[in-house]
């Protein structure tokens, strides 16, 4: 599908253009969800987009789908809320680092425990875009941001070791740079039934860029290229060759009760008296 | 005195101000209109120019939570915020309160979702009137930068010891650059003294507490009482902090600021930086033989009702301007509570409701002039069959349910 048929069909066009700076990943993660929405063969009116604030936390509203644009941190509250009330619909979460590390991590941690059936997209810029460049629990240390002028000392999260270790069924980690692959992740999110996390290494070349020595949003999409590996690629590493680096691909995938098929069946059923 | 006349915005006056203070712990998260004020502070932080410990939480309830604990363990603490921040400290304003924690906060004012807005009104402090703060609320950067070194000398005096809340409009000023008069380090120093916790506080060997432990239907009440009991002897502590202030800079800071409301038939009272724009208008209708007037209360925690009351009572006929709206539950925040504290004027004037600005909506000099024209009309007949009011809304545009 070219990009024309791909806003056509699945953008809001009459509020394009958006308001993300030149060299911004979240487009490329926006035009990624589409075109594995689209290659999933999704039902655009079963499917709801429901996202938190900060930059990325936009995208909704830029989509034609029912969509829901929420407070800060609380966007997989909301989504749980959207899933239990209809498990036939199809949930699908965008936000930030800050959004679902920071401020919403509990409800990262808790939504991932249950492995209810959302699909969870984060816009990793290692900063919190929205509010001017603070660091987030996601800049790596000795980074340097706004609130970090000689680098950030607070050690971050590996998000997906911490939903894996949390409850969460399907994880992986794409890159901006790697945009076919990372389709497909979100191919295989969207596919699989409970939590599913993809995260998404992107650019904010305006706040994290600026101030980690990277001159162009190019720049960062080659140190994306030069520190990510496959994770078939990094089983053959030693850890002095995987030093510095990232993984990517599906780091981990299990198959495990879902919650809203186990609600209906073990509390709903129950309840009505349909089962003992 | 000497003191250095500069430009600066209002975010960035209250971080000089916060630099001068020198808190002992600052914890922060950011939100847009407040960012830049932490922000610059923690470059302070990183630059050695203040001895505070900053603290980057997750959230603004961590903020808050942080706060609390360094004040409870009898150090100088502060944070900042606007809007959702604030919504989200709901719960620990009321800790803050209730353990009498000489907290200071700048609050960039800033509407509430939803729909999201990042602009300027005055839904988040208002929604925390009943939280336990003392609010000051200022017009314009000069004010915001002053009130907040006073605030420091209201909260810890001894017979207050009560958090406060510094207020200022969300982009209006917070972003609006303007020439104001700054004091030296260490007069700011001198003015706002040591810090000495008049409660008992955490890690006292000596004297071991609890802060924080259960009371119900024994102390609730008793404890409450002592709350409201201290924002009652915050009155006269704000006053005399004024004067003191006033001695050392010459600017002028008292409960109220009233203007050309001695001989005033009609008056607007608001909060913040609209009072600029109505002072123009009333110059203009002044000179057009109009008596206009108006009120613009500092304070609003303790609320002036007896100073409200005897400055507004000989006025005939009064609009109050809310920058927020209690939907349908008469009228906004301020006019509720003036209207309450005139009922026991002599005469009882009109007093009408204007809900304003919301969302950062413009009051301009026309929107002013036009509550001026329809006070004119109530003050001659004494009398409207419309009490609360919507300025500058579209009627047009609004979707009927
Ligand atoms: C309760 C609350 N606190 C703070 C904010 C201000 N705020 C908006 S977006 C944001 C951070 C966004 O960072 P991130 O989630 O990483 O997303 P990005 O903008 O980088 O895409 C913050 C702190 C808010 N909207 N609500």
């Amino acid at each position: 599908m070219s990009v024309k048929e791909l806003v056509e069909r699945y953008c809001r066009t009459s509020k394009l253009p958006h308001i993300w700076c030149p060299g911004c990943g979240n487009g490329i993660i926006m035009g990624a969800v589409m075109r594995a929405l689209d290659k999933a063969d999704i039902d655009q009116d079963k499917t709801v987009i429901v996202s938190g604030i900060g930059c990325s936390s936009r995208a909704p509203g830029y989509m034609n789908f029912d969509t829901l644009h929420t407070t800060h941190g609380r966007a997989l509250a909301y989504a749980t809320g959207v899933k239990m009330a209809n498990p036939d619909l199809n949930v699908v979460v965008l936000t930030g680092d800050g959004d679902c590390s920071a401020i919403g991590g509990n409800h990262l941690i808790h939504a991932a425990r249950r492995n209810i059936n959302l699909t969870v997209v984060v816009f990793n810029n290692s900063i919190y875009g929205m509010t001017g460049g603070q660091y987030s629990p996601l800049t790596p240390t000795h980074s340097y941001a706004t609130t970090a002028p000689y680098g950030s000392i607070d050690r971050n999260f590996d998000l997906c070791k911490l939903v894996q270790a949390a409850g969460g069924t399907y994880v992986a980690r794409g890159t901006t740079y790697h945009t076919r692959q990372l389709v497909d992740q979100i191919v295989a999110g969207l596919g699989h039934n409970g939590f599913s996390f993809i995260e998404v290494i992107t650019q904010c070349p305006m706040y994290f860029g600026r101030k980690n020595k990277f001159p162009s949003a190019v720049d960062m999409l080659k140190w994306q290229q030069e520190h990510a590996v496959p994770v078939k690629a990094a089983a053959k590493m030693t850890s002095e060759q995987l030093a510095g680096k990232f993984l990517i691909g599906e780091l981990y995938h299990e198959e495990a009760p879902e919650y809203t098929a186990v609600y209906e069946k073990e509390v709903i059923a129950k309840a009505r008296g349909e089962v003992k | 005195m000497l003191q250095e006349r500069i430009a600066l915005t209002g975010n960035e006056a209250m971080a000089l101000a916060m630099k001068q203070i020198n808190p002992d712990v600052v914890a922060a998260y950011p939100i847009t209109p407040q960012t830049e004020i932490v922000q610059l502070f923690s470059s302070y932080v990183a630059n050695g120019m203040v001895k505070t410990e900053f603290i980057t939480v997750e959230s603004e309830h961590s903020a808050m939570s942080a706060v609390v604990g360094a004040a409870a363990s009898g150090v100088r603490a502060m944070t900042a915020t606007s809007s959702q921040g604030l919504a989200y400290m709901f719960e620990v304003l009321y800790i803050a309160a209730s353990n009498q924690l000489p907290i200071v906060m700048p609050v960039v004012n800033r509407a509430l979702s939803g729909p999201i807005n990042i602009h300027g009104d005055h839904s988040d402090t208002m929604g925390a009137r009943d939280a336990g703060w003392i609010q000051l609320y200022s017009e314009n950067t000069q004010e915001a930068y002053d009130n907040l070194i006073q605030a420091i000398r209201i909260a810890e005096h001894s017979d207050v010891q009560l958090p406060v809340m510094v207020c200022m409009d969300g982009f209006i000023i917070s972003h609006a650059l303007e020439n104001l008069e700054i004091l030296a380090d260490e007069d700011v120093q001198q003015f706002i003294g040591e810090f000495i916790p008049h409660r008992p506080t955490l890690l006292n060997l000596d004297s071991p507490v609890t802060v924080g432990p259960l009371a119900l239907y024994d102390y609730y009440m008793e404890i409450k009482r002592a709350q409201a009991e201290a924002m009652m002897r915050a009155k006269p502590v704000i006053r005399q902090v004024g004067q003191e202030y006033k001695a050392l800079t010459g600017r002028c800071y008292d409960l109220l600021e009233p203007y050309k409301l001695d001989d005033a038939d009609i008056a607007i009272v608001v909060l913040s930086s609209t009072a600029g724009t109505t002072r123009v208008v009333v110059d203009e209708l002044r000179q057009e033989g109009v008596k206009a007037g108006v009120l613009k209360p500092r304070v609003f925690r303790p609320f002036p009702y007896e100073e409200i009351r005897e400055v507004l009572a000989p006025v005939k006929a009064i609009a109050i301007l809310d920058r927020a709206d209690s939907y349908a539950g008469f009228g906004g925040p301020l006019f509720k509570e003036i209207r309450a504290a005139l009922y026991d004027a002599p005469a009882r004037p009109p007093v009408v409701n204007y809900i304003y600005g919301l969302g950062g909506r413009d009051a301009n000099l026309n929107d002013i002039r036009a509550v001026y024209r329809d006070l004119d009309k109530i003050a001659a007949t004494g009398w409207t069959d419309q009490l609360v009011r919507y300025l500058g809304v579209r009627e047009e545009a609004i979707v009927h349910a």
